[in-house]
């Protein structure tokens, strides 16, 4: 039982990194890593939300889609629980604790675009992940998602000051170096 | 007790660029040797041909970019890589495998990021393990060592046959962390009589490569050219993660200690590939870290990950952790608070 749901976990994170192995959520990955401490806020927001809407989702499609024969809707839903989820922790975390807003207030409406939060929220359904499994998931992917995240920032802080050829400069140096991050990432095939 | 002092002038002989990386050719030369006595001639042949490309490739990128050519080829750099690669491939690799290794770990590794000192990633590395990906039955056969079958090792000229020609017959036979990773379900002594290529302690052949590695690395600490945080980390990390595994018996359990220690690319790994100044960790703290993961990662990788050697995986995995960890393990500057704040 515990056994299934770190196997699950490390699968998430390592293993089907959603990054690196699976392509998903490159817009944030390579938008918000320019820099360390953008990119620690953006992984801990999106850390709550994907965390949150995976679970979410899961109760969606169990509670209300399925029981009403809506199975075809299930991708829109998903997006607006999603845009729900993102909205409501905006205002939770404004009225809660303003401190908390400072640091992720910019990166939480982003989240929406995010796409690992629908991929997570779609992918839960296919394995067809009971409700533990998909929190779990949604969190395993999560942490994927912040720990390359930030690996990824803290790396192109050092890349600005090297002396990339012309041509190379800015993003395209930087699909360079998530391409040679996917191929170290492969060699955690077969792990779980 | 005499307290000798030493008038000025303090002369020393300071190490550059390619005097440093002339020593480290110098220091591979043991475990040169030993792959060479036990795999035949395919090692130098890989080492000759890396380098010839190498040179090439980093001529030409140099002279794209309009940069000073014979002063960035003097230092020796790409050669290192190109033997760093030649040792890592299996000996007796077609013509192409090495080239399109090089070709990648110079162009696309090194120079696109601006050549030396700016690469994030061990360039070698990368080519191996992009090789090892797409290419993996011919990264995987090795020549059988010497004294696991009747005859000899390829000589020069075969060596030279099966680089080029590809028309020749050898034996290859599967390494030992191979084996061993197949071989779930049988007690560790079986594994070891079943198996010619298993040696005293880590792999016939191997455990002499890898002691003929340590004593290159021994001789760059002694040297100087590198401080003992980050190999001494990485070799402790594998030793106990092994310690902790090994149940003593079944091959399932993942091997002794020293087995881990003894074969596959550790010690190259440990002393020439983690101690890159370029794409390591500097701090001395942030070394510790560095080594530490490198060598869990190798046990995990190794142990439970689908391909029999993990160094490649390790290193570039921590390549791509090193500027995040400098990042939190920046030395206080005298005279500041810690955590940066003044």
């Amino acid at each position: 039982m515990l056994t299934d749901y770190s196997v699950l976990l490390i699968s998430a994170i390592l293993v089907n990194n959603f990054v690196l192995v699976q392509f998903l959520g490159l817009c944030p990955f390579m938008g918000v890593s320019n820099k360390l401490e953008t990119a620690m806020g953006m992984s801990m927001a999106t850390t709550f939300v994907l965390t949150l809407a995976s679970a979410c989702s899961h109760l969606t499609y169990n509670y209300l889609l399925q029981p009403l024969g809506l199975d075809y809707l299930r991708t829109i839903s998903f997006i607006l629980v999603i845009a729900v989820v993102v909205q409501f922790t905006e205002m939770v975390v404004r009225k809660s604790s303003p401190l908390l807003h400072r640091v992720l207030g910019v990166y939480l409406p982003l989240i929406t675009t995010n796409c690992a939060v629908l991929g997570v929220a779609l992918l839960n359904l296919n394995k067809e992940h009971n409700f533990l499994q998909s929190l779990v998931y949604g969190f395993g992917a999560a942490l994927g998602f912040s720990l390359v995240l930030v690996l990824f920032a803290a790396m192109r802080e050092r890349l600005a000051v090297a002396d990339v050829p012309e041509p190379f400069h800015g993003a395209a140096i930087g699909m360079v170096t998530a391409g040679l991050m996917s191929l170290a990432f492969m060699g955690f095939a077969g792990i779980v | 007790m005499l307290l000798s002092t030493p008038t000025s002038p303090h002369a020393h002989t300071p190490l550059d660029t390619s005097g440093l990386m002339r020593l480290v050719i110098l220091a591979t030369l043991p475990g040169v040797a030993a792959l060479t006595w036990f795999f035949g001639w395919g090692t130098i042949v890989n080492i000759a041909f890396a380098s010839l490309i190498a040179l090439a490739c980093e001529a030409f990128a140099l002279y794209l970019r309009g940069r000073r050519v014979m002063f960035y080829l003097r230092d020796c750099s790409a050669l290192v890589t190109a033997i760093l690669l030649g040792i890592a491939l299996p000996p007796g690799s077609p013509w192409w495998i090495i080239a399109v290794g090089i070709v990648f770990a110079i162009l696309i590794a090194k120079q696109l990021y601006g050549g030396m000192g700016y690469n994030p990633f061990n360039p070698a590395m990368a080519g191996y393990v992009v090789l090892l990906i797409s290419f993996p039955l011919e990264m995987t056969r090795w020549l059988s060592p010497l004294g696991t079958f009747e005859g000899s090792v390829p000589g020069l000229m075969e060596a030279l046959q099966l680089c080029f020609g590809g028309g020749f017959d050898a034996h290859t036979m599967a390494t030992t962390l191979d084996v061993f990773k197949q071989g779930a379900g049988l007690m560790v002594a079986d594994v070891w009589q079943q198996n010619p290529q298993f040696g005293r302690w880590g792999g016939l052949g191997w455990e002499w490569v890898n002691i003929g590695f340590l004593a290159g690395g021994c001789y760059l600490l002694h040297r100087g050219v590198f401080t003992w945080h980050a190999p001494m980390s990485m070799l402790i990390a594998l030793t106990a993660m092994a310690a902790v595994f090994y149940d003593g018996g079944s091959s399932a359990s993942g091997g002794s200690p020293l087995m881990h220690l003894l074969s596959g690319a550790t010690m190259l790994g440990a002393f020439f590939i983690i101690t890159d100044p370029v794409s390591s960790a500097v701090s001395t703290r942030g070394r510790l870290i560095y080594g530490a993961l490198a060598g869990v990662l190798v046990y995990v990788i190794r142990r439970w990950g689908n391909y029999p050697d993990a160094v490649a995986f390790a290193v570039l995995i921590v390549n791509f952790a090193a500027p995040f960890i400098d990042h939190y393990t920046m030395p206080r500057t005298y005279g500041h608070n810690r955590g940066g704040s003044d």
